[in-house]
């Protein structure tokens, strides 16, 4: 691939390539537990990204310090420092999305895609391709979080953002705010993005083929 | 008093198991649930750790946390613990049984980020546990944990055989079978 291309190919990575979520199935427990209303979704999404962009940043400058034997330790610490402030300033100024994500706030600390970038990415790249890999895998993984919890919050309350659309008796599918519905829908959402992506994949082959088909040579490069 | 450490053990297990109803330790069950034999050695590995890790915590809050009012070094305090902990079970499987330590391979580490520990010693918190309730606690969700593991890597081993459309291949048809499985525990709903 030509060099000019990398910055482009560091943001469709995270989007999409390699979403945490859809591509890599990675930190899937608070994206099952708190997407039951599209709200939760992108305050879980906004949370995980903080602490994993401030972890990345740290890591990245850090990364020459640390002895290779006590690295995932040493990460650890860095993670579990960042997720300490921020749940404890999502306490103190927003109490009611603290309270609904729970548990899971504290457990953004063994988020394996927090740890996975800090490991795989941050530790052996320089400070601004990490932030870029962080922001960008954030992003990936909130509209992932954001998607799943609009989905079930349609099919299952009727609502989207608690702004309800049908009318207060009417049944809604409950099934898809409980922990089954969280399940199948998401099975569902990867299918659907994945052939999404195969297809737009197979749509610039051919259109990249056929720009290449005047110089037949060049064919076999591909 | 007897009855009250029932209803933990069954609520535990069943009622709020913790894979299918809680959402924790997603990565370990769809990671290594496409074999029947790693599933059960991952089940082993995380009641073990589990166990130890939750009376652990438990005495390094009463006693340790609690005293110099540090609660809110918490997260650090858990996951050090348990990472340490991961190390030590590690070590041990290692040298007692290296087969299994080679097929569980790199899930094995990622125990220490499975977030089912963590959230088992948080849970413990949350509940205010004593000691006996703790321990009783702990292992009811390993065992929970495992119910839910190697059921789902028995279907998996068969889900295997099964024509699956293309679309479906993989991650999303392990999560609709998850699904399923969930929906089949939603039955224990009610029990305690």
């Amino acid at each position: 691939m030509a060099d000019g291309l990398s910055f482009k190919n560091e943001i469709t990575k995270g989007l999409f390539r390699e979403n945490p979520v859809f591509a890599m199935l990675l930190g899937m427990c608070p994206v099952l537990g708190v997407t039951s209303t599209a709200i939760n979704g992108i305050g879980m999404g906004v949370a995980s990204s903080a602490v994993l962009l401030s972890s990345n940043v740290v890591v990245a400058l850090i990364r020459d310090l640390i002895p290779e034997k006590v690295r995932i330790p040493a990460y650890i610490v860095v993670i579990a420092s960042f997720v300490t402030v921020v749940d404890l300033t999502m306490a103190a100024y927003l109490p009611e999305l603290h309270e609904s994500l729970g548990l899971f706030i504290p457990l953004i600390v063994v988020n394996c895609l927090i740890l996975g970038r800090a490991e795989a990415f941050a530790s052996r790249n320089i400070l601004a391709s990490s932030v870029i890999d962080a922001v960008t895998m954030g992003v990936g993984f909130t509209v992932a979080l954001a998607m799943l919890g609009a989905v079930r919050e349609v099919l299952g309350s009727g609502s989207l953002f608690g702004l309800a659309f049908v009318h207060e008796d009417a049944t809604t599918m409950l099934l898809f705010i409980m922990p089954p519905g969280a399940f199948i829908a998401l099975g569902f959402l990867i299918a659907g993005v994945n052939t999404g992506v195969r297809k737009a994949r197979a749509v610039a082959a051919a259109a990249r083929a056929r720009a290449v088909s005047a110089e037949p040579a060049a064919e076999g490069v591909r | 008093m007897a009855g009250d450490y029932v209803t933990i053990v069954i609520a535990a297990m069943l009622v709020n198991n913790l894979v299918l109803v809680q959402f924790l330790g997603i990565c370990p069950f769809l990671g290594v649930s496409s074999r029947l034999s790693t599933a059960i050695g991952m089940s082993a590995a995380v009641m073990f750790v589990m166990t130890i890790a939750g009376i652990a915590t438990y005495l390094i809050r009463q006693f340790l946390l609690m005293p110099l009012e540090l609660q809110f070094l918490q997260t650090v305090a858990f996951i050090l613990v348990i990472a340490s902990l991961v190390q030590l079970v590690e070590i041990v499987m290692k040298k007692v049984s290296p087969p299994l330590h080679q097929a569980l391979g790199v899930f094995l580490p990622l125990i220490t980020t499975n977030c089912a520990i963590m959230g088992v010693a948080l849970l413990i918190v949350q509940h205010q546990y004593d000691l006996a309730q703790t321990i009783l606690f702990a292992i009811a969700s390993a065992i929970g944990f495992t119910i839910a593991l190697v059921a789902f890597a028995g279907i998996r081993e068969r889900l295997a055989l099964m024509p699956v459309p293309k679309a479906m291949r993989g991650g999303p048809i392990a999560l609709v079978t998850a699904g399923l499985l969930a929906l089949a525990f939603m039955g224990f709903q009610g029990l305690a």
